[in-house]
Parts: C-alpha cells; structure tokens; sequence
C-alpha cells in the first residue's frame, strides 16, 4: 500500500515538472517579459539593468530551478495587464469556478449513473430508447451552443434563471466567496452547471450502462442468479459494484476536463471564474497568469489521478498485490 | 432405483426449447425426457451442441431470452416448477437445486470475499444470523477440502487456486441444502490432476445430504466412475437412457455405441478411440426422420421418415432408435 502510494507520488511529481518545463518556456520565451513590464521609451540600458535584476541573464537552468522554486511556494509573478500578483488574481477566482466544477460534476455523476443503470435494466424498454436518443443529442451538440440554448429559453423567454455572473456571494475566511449561501447564488448556478455537466453526463450514462451490459453478460452474474439470490442483489450488489472502476477512472477524468473545459462555460454565462480569468489572459498575452493557470490545471489532474487510484485500490481487491503475495 | 414405486425427485417430459432467431425458429430440446430419483446421479453425456447446458438451463429457470420453453413440463417432487413466476423461481434456485458451472476462474465476483458470497446465498434462503451463517460456511469449506477454512474464508477468490475455486463453488451450490445439483462440466476448466478429486467431493457430499446430482460431461471415464445412469443427448434429442454398466457394456443406441468405443481405458490403448464419421446436424439442419441418420451404419428405411420415440427396454433402459421397434425392424427382414 505504500509502495504503491510512494510509487504513483514520483509519477505524479515526474508530470508536473515536465508541466512546469511548459509553463517556464511559455514564461521565458513567449513575447518579451522585458517589452511587457516597461514601456516603449525606456532605454537600452535600463533594460539590461532589468534583465540583470530578475536574473534573465542567467543560465537557463538556474532560471528553471528559481521558476520551480518560485512555483512551489505559489509564486507566479506579477500580471503584466492587472499589475497584481497572479497567485492573488488566481485564488480571487477560483471559489467560482470550484464550486461550478463541483455541482456540474456531482450532478453529471448522479444523473449519469442512475440514468446508465436505467436503460441497461430496461435495454429494452420504451424509456429507454428515448433516453439513449436524447443522450446522443448530449454528445454532439457544443458545450456553447447548449449554454445559449439554455440562456434563451430559461433566462430570456422564460425568465426563470439568470443567464450571467454568480449572484450575491458570501465571504468565508479570508479568501473563499461562496455562492452556496444565497438564493441569488444557487439559481445562477442551475444553467451554468447544466451546461458544464451535460455532456459529462451523458459520457458517464453511456458507459455505466456500456459497462453493466457487460457485467450481466458474465459468470458470476450467472451463478449469482443461479444461487436465487434477489434480482435486487444480483443487480446492484454484484453487477453495479463491478461497473465501479471503470466509471471511477473515467468520471476522475472527466472531472479535470469540466475544471479545464470550464473555460467556455464560464464565457457564456459570463462566470468569474478562473477559465475566464485564462480568455482573456490569452488575448492580452498575460503570459504570468497563463503559465500559473497550466500548472494549476495540470496539478488539479494529478490530485484526481492520485485520488482514483486510491479509489480503486479500495474497489478491487485484486490490486491489493501485497496481500496476494503472503497467501499464495 | 430398484423401488418401482419411488417418486421422482425431478421428472422432465416432452420439454421444447426454442430459440427465435434471424434465420427462424431453432429448438435446442425437441421433445427431451428423463426422471432423476431422490439421490441418484444422473449423468448426461453428448455432443457439444447437443443441448446439455440448455437442458440444465431450462430447469433452473435460466434460459436466455428469447430462448423459452415451447412446451412440455418439469416437475420437482410432482409440483410444476417450469410454469412458476419469477419470485417463486427464484425460491427454487438454490434452495431446491444448485448449480455449478464450468469455470471457477469466473464464476465467483472478485469485489467480495467467500465469505461475503456463502454468508449471503444461505441468507437469502435460511433465516439465520450472520454469525450462524458464518458458522455453517466455514464447516461447509472444511467439508468441501480448503485447508484452514476458518481463516481462508476472508480471502478473495483470486487468492485461490483454479481446484480450490471449484470447491468454494461447490460450497455455495450446495449452502443453502438443495435436493438437486446441476454440475455442468465442473471439471473440464480445470487442471487434470484435480479433476477426479473435484468429482469425488462433489458426489461424496451430496450422498451425505442425499442430494441427487445431474452431472453434465464429455468425459464417459467421469459418468462410468460417478453416475448410477447415463443419458445421452444427440442433436436436441435423448438418444438413450440406462443404468450406467449395461450402457456401458452393451449400449443400444447406435450413436452411444459409438460413443462407449470412445472411452479411453486402462486396458485399451487410448489411440483406440472410435469416431463416428460427419458431425452432429446443426439446429437450423436437423434431417427428417432419426437425426442420427445420416451418420449411422445400421440406418434402414423408416429412419429416414419418421423419428423414433423413446422405447422402455427391460433393466430401466430407453433407447429412441428404430432398431428396437419389432414392427419395423419387420421391415427391415423383408427389404
Ligand atoms: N442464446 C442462444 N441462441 C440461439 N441458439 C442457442 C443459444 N444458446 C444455445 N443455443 C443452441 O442450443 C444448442 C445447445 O446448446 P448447449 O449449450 O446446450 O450445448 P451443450 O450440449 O451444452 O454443448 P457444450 O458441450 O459445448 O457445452 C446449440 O446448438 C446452441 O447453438
Ligand atoms: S433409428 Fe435408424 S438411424 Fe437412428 S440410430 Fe436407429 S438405426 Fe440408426
Ligand atoms: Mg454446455
């Protein structure tokens, strides 16, 4: 068990150096820091001085370990465009998009994995077919589209929803604001989440009921009914559990997508979240807060990633190896 | 079996099983029956393909739609059991019969531990404690030979080898005390060096509880060791049924003859086998008359037209050939 913990810890720290590599080339070498911090008229010299005081004249190398220094302690620098430091800007924004992320992901879970069970139970049930069409209108249809789509029928025709920003927020501490806490704040989730979690959902309830067919199919489901046990225990008890570690892998996964694919969501619907904060970094070439924003994302994957094994190691016992080993 | 007047513990008449398929209707069974007496052990031999599994299937109540029982009856002690709804069934199902299956490489759930599976089989058919069910698991795994039972029982079934599985599986066929066990080739996964003690275990446990088993195998070494009588499927149809050693000496049917030379003994070298020239007919092809026709050397004229039905012999024996029918082997001299 620790062996396998200490083992997947070095794999996950090998991955974010190779990110920091990424994200220290995008700092260093896209667009000029220099160019970005001072203005058109200083001179020749004062540059070089400027170079010399943040170290852009030293090895590169030397450069990396002060930029992985510097990360480690979340610092990324200053933003070029908001003259803030960026681990500031960064944590400003990400309650709202932590708390969207969270909503749509339990909610693409639950609805994904009770709908899956649904129609692999009832494969050929009425229901269900109208819930396998529907679910592929989830698939293909743009995360953008679907967001405008549901803008103007609940937020314009309707009127029931708003179709911008957080609502009223409540501070916590010192830096969490939670939109949890107000009436304002949930109903201007309900659209957005919708729109993040959708096609998640229907990924989710595609392969839950992919994975139970399959399951049915073998054995052990066999000569669990064979034995008269409950269609109840044969179906949840013994099939769902076994459906388990593939859709774990998979919704961990989709999870870091809905913090990555956030960003569009949170254009439509005009979300102060940190996918927002990233847009429009890109379009000024804020390249401190696109590199922070890489490492904060690519760090999100690795904590889930550690998170899922973690899962599956309590799931499925055959991967408990050191115990296997001792009682033949 | 030499009390005339014993009931049958299971009792199978005229069963049909079909299959709706693209190409039409397939029967699996045409017209199969075979009693089993309380406690006796029924082999079943045949072909692959010759509908063993479907046979068993079809009395637990676990025929894969659209496949159904088209017609015909299964009785377990006189009651109909083949027309119960599913909860009733379901009651049948390890309670009354048990079922092991071919491989126990898979047919145990890797997320729980034995323990988890016998404690909750006898669960669902024996109102008692856990502690009580844990209790009567573990002396079941004794009886079934796993060494340290009281301390294997929390393990996994991959911590298992490929025999122990197979008597962990015979423990949850047999936990809940079932009058029948359907064994469908229980040892054909395994290693050869376990095989026979596989079998042994099987029979010997349920001669203690007096429960009868029908033991579906390729292997004649197995039925001429285990069974009391044999039956033998030929294309979706019983061929012959009899006590073991007079099929054995003197088999009937001429497919089981052809069968019986196919028993690898000790006195005979084993590169003897005898094979029966074609194959069996698939289901969508089975030719007019006896479905064995084709491949038989002793075939006449009214095995071409009509299928022969199971004749009672003297000894317990049925045999469904022509051969034995004095009207039309009157045929047979004349022609
Ligand atoms: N789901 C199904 N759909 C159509 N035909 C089927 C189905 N299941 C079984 N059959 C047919 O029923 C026949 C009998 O199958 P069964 O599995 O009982 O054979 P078996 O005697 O057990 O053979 P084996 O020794 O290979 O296990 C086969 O010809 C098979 O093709
Ligand atoms: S009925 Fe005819 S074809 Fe069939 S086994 Fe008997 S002799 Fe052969
Ligand atoms: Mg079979």
């Amino acid at each position: 068990m620790i062996a396998f913990i200490i083992r997947r810890l070095i794999q996950s720290i090998i991955v974010m150096v190779a990110v920091a590599a990424v994200s220290f080339a995008l700092f260093r070498f896209v667009g000029d820091p220099i160019n970005s911090m001072v203005g058109q008229e200083a001179s020749i010299d004062d540059r070089q001085a400027l170079r010399d005081s943040l170290g852009l004249n030293d090895p590169i190398i030397t450069q990396f370990g002060r930029f992985i220094g510097n990360a480690l302690q979340g610092e990324f620098g200053i933003s070029y465009r908001l003259q803030m430091p960026v681990t500031e800007l960064i944590m400003q924004r990400l309650p709202a998009t932590l708390e969207l992320a969270l909503v749509s992901g339990t909610l693409a879970f639950i609805t994904g994995l009770g709908l899956g069970v649904y129609t692999a139970l009832r494969r050929r049930g009425v229901l269900s077919n109208v819930i396998m069409t529907g679910s592929l209108i989830g698939v293909s249809l743009p995360t953008f589209l679907i967001g405008v789509l549901l803008i103007w029928v609940f937020a314009v025709e309707l009127r029931w929803l708003p179709s911008n920003g957080r609502g009223e927020v409540v501070s916590i501490g010192s830096w969490w604001s939670t939109g949890f806490l107000t009436t304002s704040g949930r109903l201007a989730l309900i659209l957005p989440a919708i729109t993040l979690g959708l096609y998640q959902m229907t990924l989710i309830m595609r392969l839950v009921r992919a994975e139970l067919l399959e399951v049915l199919r073998s054995d052990f489901i066999k000569f669990a009914r064979a034995r008269g046990l409950s269609a109840r225990a044969v179906n949840f008890g013994h099939a769902l559990k076994n459906t388990l570690v593939p859709v774990i892998t998979i919704t961990g996964l989709q999870l870091g997508s809905i913090i990555a694919f956030a960003i569009i969501t949170e254009t439509v619907f005009n979300w102060p979240g940190v996918g927002a904060l990233f847009i429009s970094s890109v379009r000024f070439v804020d390249v401190p807060v696109m590199s922070a924003y890489l490492m904060m994302i690519a760090l999100i994957f690795v904590i889930i990633n550690l998170i899922v094994d973690l899962l599956y190691y309590a799931v499925d016992p055959r991967l408990r190896v050191d115990r296997a080993a001792h009682s033949h | 079996m030499t009390d005339a007047k014993t009931e049958p513990l299971l009792s199978v008449r005229d069963l049909v099983v079909e299959f709706p398929t693209r190409r039409g209707v397939l029967r699996a069974l045409d017209r199969v029956s075979f009693d089993i007496m309380p406690g006796e052990v029924l082999g079943m031999v045949g072909e692959s393909g010759a509908g063993k599994s479907i046979t068993g299937a079809s009395i637990i109540g676990l025929i894969e739609p659209p496949g159904r029982i088209a017609s015909g009856e299964i009785r377990l002690k006189g009651e109909r059991i083949d027309t119960l709804g599913p909860e009733a069934m379901r009651r049948v199902r390890g309670r009354r019969i048990g079922m092991v299956f071919q491989d126990p490489l898979t047919s145990l759930n890797p997320l729980y531990t034995v323990a988890q599976q016998l404690t909750e089989t006898i669960r669902t058919h024996i109102d008692i404690s856990k502690g009580e069910a844990r209790k009567r698991a573990i002396a079941l795994l004794d009886r079934v030979g796993i060494p340290a039972a009281a301390r294997r029982i929390d393990d996994y079934p991959h911590h298992f080898s490929g025999g122990m599985r197979q008597r962990v599986v015979i423990a949850l066929a047999l936990c809940a005390e079932p009058e029948l066990v359907i064994a469908d080739e229980p040892t054909t996964a395994l290693d050869v060096s376990v095989q026979s003690q596989i079998i042994e275990v099987l029979k010997d446990i349920c001669a203690e509880r007096g429960a009868a088993v029908m033991l579906i195998t390729h292997d004649m070494g197995v039925i001429a060791e285990t069974a009391d009588r044999v039956a033998v499927l030929y294309a979706g149809r019983m061929a012959e049924i009899g006590p073991v050693r007079d099929v054995i000496t003197e088999a009937l049917h001429p497919y089981t003859a052809g069968l019986m030379g196919s028993i690898p003994t000790l006195t005979q070298e084993t590169d003897r086998l005898v094979q029966i020239p074609g194959a069996m007919p698939r289901l969508h092809a089975i030719p007019q008359g006896c479905a064995f026709n084709p491949r038989c050397e002793r075939a006449f004229a009214p095995c071409r037209e009509t299928r022969p039905d199971l004749i009672s012999r003297e000894g317990g024996r049925d045999v469904a050939c022509w051969l034995y029918d004095p009207a039309r082997t009157g045929e047979l001299r004349d022609a």
